[in-house]
């Protein structure tokens, strides 16, 4: 599940349950949306209420990078812990995104 | 009865349909089956992992214009050893090795990451696959627990 927050020009999605390749295509498609409708500077992903992710959330973050950078912004994780954070570094998300 | 330790034991087998919906059961029954090990909280997100991959690239590309079977078999060998393996008979794999490195897809939707096998490998102590051009893939994952109270059926 997304619920979409607007922070000023900022917007947060805030992603709860599990993300695999099942769901992951409903909740990029919401994000987009509102991408499309607010143009956001910098687009802050939260994987606070995430249970459990595969490489289905590593293409979720690189889809949505390209598209904030294609807008000129970017994007930043928000708590991201535990198997979330292997997952994560593993594939080197890093190199694209900030952590907070 | 008596078993050698190269024969699978305790070994349980499912199948299932090809639909994406199913790549969550595939995941919660892998937890299913590794309760009786007495998991760490790392392994079994490990081999959750590990097996929502090896599902996932049977229904997106083994199964990718149609919906088809696949089988899982949950066995151990050694103590403290839990194998899984995921089959399916669809389109097969031409040249494995270039689909096991890290960042390939065949994907031109660019939101699959290229990344499946590099999760398996990482995730697990052993990755093996063999696939045939139009007759389908077996992946076979092995993970080796730290498990307190190692279980081998009797």
């Amino acid at each position: 599940m997304v619920e979409i927050q607007t922070e000023g020009e900022n917007m947060s999605a805030v992603l709860t349950g599990e993300i695999d390749h099942h769901v992951a295509r409903d909740m990029r498609m919401q994000i987009d949306e509102q991408i499309q409708r607010l143009l956001p500077q910098k687009l802050y992903l939260d994987f606070g209420g995430v249970t459990f992710m595969d490489s289905s959330g590593i293409g979720l973050v690189m889809g949505r990078y390209r598209n904030m950078a294609s807008l000129g912004g970017s994007v930043a994780i928000r708590n991201a812990s535990g198997h979330l954070l292997r997952v994560m570094r593993l594939a080197g998300l890093e190199r694209l995104v900030t952590f907070e | 009865m008596v078993h050698t330790k190269t024969e699978k034991q305790n070994l349980i087998k499912l199948k299932m349909e090809s639909r994406s919906v199913n790549e969550a059961f595939a995941r919660t029954a892998a937890g299913a089956y590794l309760m009786s090990f007495d998991p760490t909280l790392e392994e079994l997100n490990d081999i959750k992992t590990a097996v929502s991959e090896a599902v996932t690239n049977a229904i997106v590309h083994g199964y990718a214009d149609c919906i088809g079977e696949i089988s899982m078999e949950f066995y151990t060998k050694q103590p403290g050893e839990v194998w899984i393996r995921i089959v399916d008979h669809g389109c097969g794999i031409a040249d494995v090795k270039q689909a096991m490195e890290p960042l390939f897809t065949t994907c031109s939707d660019a939101e699959r990451s290229g990344l499946g096998f590099t999760m398996m490998q990482s995730f697990c102590d052993k990755v093996q696959v063999r696939s045939v051009p139009g007759k389908g893939t077996t992946v076979t994952l092995m993970k080796r627990l730290s498990t307190r109270g190692s279980h081998v059926a009797k």
